[in-house]
């Protein structure tokens, strides 16, 4: 099924709420922008957050003769998206499953999901290096995977978890296109000092130590959060996020092009 | 169970365990057709017997990560034993594939030691210890890359093997999510008497969306939510003294969602770079910035924390 789609990027973190949602959210929308087909997958099964920041709740999925359809957020079908989300019925049921089950599901996803012809899929995964990370891996084995975007915040308690992620992606020789630094400083709408209040410059560090190249920081910005479905470059082009976001967009698509 | 499980794998529990049709060729299916598989974990008679000395056992839950899970364990904890050194209290880490507790809790690079009576943990103050699997890595590069299963080994191991001492206080530190280290965690806990759980929350949706999750699973697993905490509240700037929303709560916050699952809330904690420092470097926030008004919130939580813990 994934035979139709000319790039896939995944979007992985050691650390929880370090912003790969968003990221991989914004990432779509702005690829989306740039004229091209995007499919958005969200394998997070325990914590789905892609249906919210695509303002997509109450959307359904529906089932045709070759599979899933995914849920589409414009009527061009520009932009595509699946997520586990879609199949519960209330907001606020839990997905208690082990491993073997979230594996399942997973392969599902990755095989009975009727993306068409599009050119990149964006895969947004859960914090870790665990069932999710392996199972991903493992079928992607087959197809061509473009490479691993690393979000990260500064502090160093997300970079010792992102540092071991880095680890996870040599081993399982998925190559990595860079990391992005998220939520790296933020400026006081009233008096404009800028506080680091996770720190700052641990992403740039960690991609010197581990010799990756690194795309690119984000900073603190109450308004990228309720951007709900909307592009920050297009919503707010003049804020450092969208200038920021627009530099990794285009360096993410000059490395997978080549 | 690995990999080749079969997809529609009945459970080992389930009465067609070994029999279905999916069964066939699953290397395991002569242990579950023989009845071995249903058999009661010897492991839960072994946590049991090792947790007997702690009084209180607390899990601290989140659904969403980087909500300061393991931030607010870790000065819990401190806060705990600082308040009375008569207090034991110690702290376990079961994010096994991203530990923090031995970074926040400042004793990144000690080695656990093995006795005749389990392993010793790794001790930050007199009274207070703590264990993760942190401490049995090599490099800080190395990957953890564990399926289910394995992690439920490690955990089983943590619970039963580790050697307190006598403690008030157990303070369990897990992974985001409602998947395997929670369920380990609370089945082997509830039947050594768990007394419940802490969940963590920042104020924004994209949180709470997750931390109702959380506050599910507890229902379904029988676990009592002792109450909520909400962290990185407001953002004071150093400059100007201005307030910010830095995580929007658009849907009322933290207060309202708890109102709306009917869990206490235990009260907000703000976003303190300074206090962000003091965890990245492992420092004492008690002895580093004891004026803080962040230390005067958290001393609130706690007094509510020990409260409940002693009426329940």
């Amino acid at each position: 099924m994934l035979d139709t789609v000319k790039h896939i990027i995944l979007i992985l973190s050691g650390k929880g709420g370090v912003g790969k949602s968003t990221v991989s959210t914004q990432l779509a929308l702005t690829l989306q922008e740039n004229g091209f087909k995007v499919g958005l997958l969200d394998i997070d099964l325990c914590g789905p957050s892609v249906p919210y920041l695509l303002n997509l709740e109450d959307k359904d999925v529906h089932q045709c003769p070759e599979g899933w359809v995914p849920v589409y957020t414009d009527s061009d079908k520009k932009l595509a998206v699946m997520s586990i989300g879609f199949l519960l019925n209330s907001r606020n049921s839990a997905v208690v499953w082990r491993g073997p089950k979230k594996t399942a599901m997973v392969k599902q996803f990755l095989t009975d999901v009727c993306w068409g012809e599009i050119d990149y899929l964006i895969i947004d995964t859960p914090p870790g290096t665990s069932d999710e990370h392996i199972t991903v891996m493992e079928n992607l084995k087959a197809v061509k995977c473009d490479g691993a975007v690393i979000v990260t915040s500064p502090q160093e308690v997300a970079i010792e978890d992102v540092r071991k992620e880095i680890t996870f992606c040599k081993k399982t020789g998925i190559p990595i296109i860079g990391i992005i630094e998220n939520l790296s400083g933020f400026v006081c709408p009233t008096c404009a000092e800028c506080t680091n209040i996770f720190s700052t410059g641990g992403g740039k560090a960690l991609a010197e130590i581990t010799k990756v190249p690194f795309l690119g920081t984000l900073p603190i910005d109450p308004k990228f959060g309720l951007l709900l479905g909307k592009a920050c470059v297009k919503e707010l082009p003049d804020s450092e996020s969208a200038k920021s976001f627009n530099n990794i967009v285009k360096e993410i698509i000059a490395k997978t092009t080549v | 169970m690995d990999s080749n499980v079969p997809e529609h794998c009945p459970g080992t529990q389930s009465d067609d365990a070994g029999k279905a049709s999916a069964c066939a060729g699953c290397p395991n299916q002569t242990i579950c057709a023989s009845g071995d598989a249903k058999a009661v974990d010897p492991g839960l008679e072994l946590v049991k017997q090792s947790l007997e000395n702690v009084r209180h056992k607390i899990l601290v839950l989140s659904g969403k990560g980087g909500v300061g899970k393991s931030t607010i364990t870790a000065l819990l904890s401190r806060s705990l034993a600082v308040n009375d050194q008569d207090t034991n209290v110690a702290v376990l880490d079961i994010d096994i594939c991203g530990p923090s507790q031995p970074r926040v809790l400042g004793v990144l690079h000690e080695q656990v030691h093995q006795s005749g009576s389990g392993w010793s943990p790794v001790y930050v103050e007199d009274n207070l210890s703590v264990m993760s699997i942190g401490f049995l890595l090599g490099s800080p590069d190395d990957a953890v890359i564990w399926r289910g299963p394995k992690k439920n080994g490690m955990i089983r191991q943590f619970l039963s093997e580790v050697d307190w001492g006598n403690l008030d206080y157990l303070l369990i530190d897990t992974p985001p999510g409602t998947s395997d280290e929670h369920l380990s965690a609370t089945t082997y806990l509830s039947n050594a008497g768990l007394t419940g759980a802490i969940i963590i929350t920042t104020p924004q949706e994209v949180a709470l969306l997750d931390v109702r999750k959380e506050i599910d699973f507890c229902r379904k697993v029988s676990v009592k939510v002792l109450g909520v905490i909400e962290n990185m509240a407001l953002f004071i700037c150093p400059g100007c003294k201005t307030t910010t929303e830095i995580f929007p709560a658009k849907t009322g916050g933290t207060k309202q969602m708890c109102l709306d699952m009917e869990v206490p809330f235990l009260g907000s904690l703000p976003l303190d770079p300074k206090v962000a420092r003091c965890c990245d470097e492992g420092k004492d926030v008690f002895t580093e910035f004891p004026d803080s008004p962040y230390i005067e919130s958290l001393k609130n939580v706690t007094d509510k924390i020990i409260k409940i813990c002693d009426t329940s």
